[in-house]
């Protein structure tokens, strides 16, 4: 019995680690209905960043790479969106796909010539084997603790600027109608340039925890971007919360379908996926709708 | 004093001339009325204004600069709103977010929310609804009270009165008397010509893109603007 408690806490925490992958392809969706492909690819390059920070200035922890991730991944989404692009959208919703694909393709293959193929792990130091002891003989891990508590709190925080700020009340108006946002005094192309900015803040939180949890090569991206999909098509796109809880419903129907056998683990997550996705083809928490 | 001179305005929607050699002229504190049948090029007109269609040169100018090739988002900060056609409220924001909206560009000199809320004061009571949940003549004001918050010069109004109960365009048009009251210049595109010619000082006409009359609304024969308006010689 313990061991099924166990599966679904270790499903609740790696969920959140999903919802995190998600909550940036969710973002950018929602305000550009631009499909970034290179979502996933971009957390793994967030993540060899981190290790080449920590390398390059000698930080005790992957962690303190953050302070320089974050805004460095901000500006790189804000360029990336303002010069490549801004000038892909319109009527075509393809062109960015077709666009986002390639620089998938050059993350990638620009990471095999600077990194190499070699499988990559950060070191998070003590907090990694650390854990915290629960009644009835369960432990929860430090580490997936953090990963919970952080998550949880940026995609907070990320509602919180949707919902309680002026720039998300661009954003959302933005989301609605575009021509009639720039009546009122938005700056489009800014705009869309910020909500991409935002999204890499999420790309770089990501790239750490998840490169502190498992190990990633070169090409990781894509199987990180299928979980960021299923997360927010099982959430229902628009709603963060529910990005949020599609992440941890995926990520408990793999460690759950692990239990049965190693080689159940992403079959059931993706089973699962494919199931809400036949029953309920809004999400579990779609946006309400006028 | 002319706020608004366009002359020899051109606009193209790609390939197609919507607009030909359009001559316009606002002087400040004046509501005038643009008429036309379906497909004149009314709202073209309003949107090349507001830079929502592109247009070159010097062909518009707004207090002596000319605002040709300014995207929407800097012509709005020079004190030109348009209330669009449709109302085009942020069905995922409530009436107060909308109306918020509209200030975004203004850092100073915006309008305070009360005193939009002392011009519609059944907006007050409904500030936390989702926008389109009101009534249309409530989103009208919705609307308005959007474009009037960032505290513009000129106000154009794209067919405020399509789909309103009589009453309600009669109340939409008293607060427009209010708006022009407070020294904001109007053009109000309308498609009701007996409206637009009660309220308006001055009116043009437009007709195939072109404008085919121009003229003080008092003085206009119904003559004069049949034939404006149709385009057939002698139409009654």
């Amino acid at each position: 019995m313990s061991g099924w408690i166990d599966s679904i806490l270790q499903g609740i925490m790696l969920g959140a680690l999903y919802a995190l992958f998600a909550a940036g392809l969710s973002l950018v969706f929602g305000v550009m209905r631009m499909v970034n492909v290179a979502h996933g690819d971009l957390i793994v390059l967030s993540a060899f960043l981190a290790m080449w920070l920590q390398r390059l200035m000698g930080f005790s922890s992957t962690f303190l790479t953050l302070i320089l991730l974050v805004p460095l991944m901000f500006a790189v989404g804000y360029l990336l969106q303002r010069t490549i692009l801004n000038p892909a959208l319109g009527e075509d919703i393809l062109r960015p796909v077709l666009i986002t694909f390639g620089l998938s393709v050059i993350i990638q293959n620009g990471l095999l010539q600077a990194f190499s193929a070699d499988s990559q792990k950060l070191h998070g130091g003590r907090v990694e084997v650390a854990s915290i002891a629960l009644p009835a003989g369960l432990a929860v891990g430090t580490l997936p603790l953090l990963t919970l508590v952080v998550s949880t709190a940026l995609i907070g925080l990320l509602q919180w600027v949707l919902y309680r700020t002026k720039l998300g009340r661009a954003l959302r108006a933005t989301s609605d109608d575009l021509s009639t946002a720039g009546l009122m005094g938005v700056n489009t192309p800014h705009l869309f340039a910020m909500a991409t900015g935002i999204a890499m803040v999420t790309v770089a939180v990501a790239g750490v925890f998840t490169g502190i949890r498992a190990s990633f090569d070169a090409v990781s991206g894509p199987d990180w971007l299928i979980f960021a999909f299923e997360a927010v098509i099982i959430g229902g796109l628009g709603s963060l919360w529910g990005t949020l809880a599609g992440g941890m419903i995926l990520a408990m129907a793999q460690t759950t379908g692990a239990r049965f056998s190693p080689s159940w683990q992403m079959l059931a997550g993706h089973l699962v996926f494919l199931a809400i996705l036949i029953l309920w083809p809004q999400g579990l928490f779609p946006r309400r709708t006028e | 004093m002319s706020l608004l001179t366009v002359s020899g305005l051109n606009a193209y929607y790609g390939d197609f001339q919507a607009l030909f050699e359009i001559d316009f002229e606002a002087n400040a504190g004046e509501a005038i009325a643009v008429i036309g049948a379906n497909g004149a090029g009314k709202s073209t007109f309003l949107n090349t204004i507001a830079g929502n269609v592109k247009s070159q040169g010097n062909a518009v100018r707004f207090d002596g600069e000319a605002i040709c090739g300014l995207r929407p988002w800097q012509i709005v900060r020079r004190g030109i709103a348009l209330v669009p056609e449709g109302r085009r409220l942020f069905s995922s924001l409530t009436v107060e977010e909308n109306l918020l909206m509209g200030a975004y560009a203004k850092k100073n000199g915006a309008w305070p929310l009360a005193q939009i809320y002392e011009l519609f004061p059944q907006l007050k009571l409904k500030c936390k609804q989702p926008s389109l949940s009101l009534s249309g003549g409530e989103q009208q004001m919705v609307a308005i009270g959007r474009a009037l918050i960032s505290n513009p010069r000129l106000l154009m109004c794209d067919e405020l009165s399509l789909g309103l109960a009589p009453m309600v365009i009669h109340d939409i048009y008293e607060t427009l008397a209010a708006i022009k009251d407070l020294g904001v210049t109007l053009i109000i595109v309308e498609q009701n010509v007996r409206q637009a010619l009660a309220f308006a000082d001055r009116v043009y006409c437009f007709q195939e893109g072109r404008v085919s009359l121009e003229g003080r609304a008092r003085a206009l024969k119904q003559e004069q603007v049949s034939r404006a308006y149709f385009g057939l010689d002698g139409a009654a």
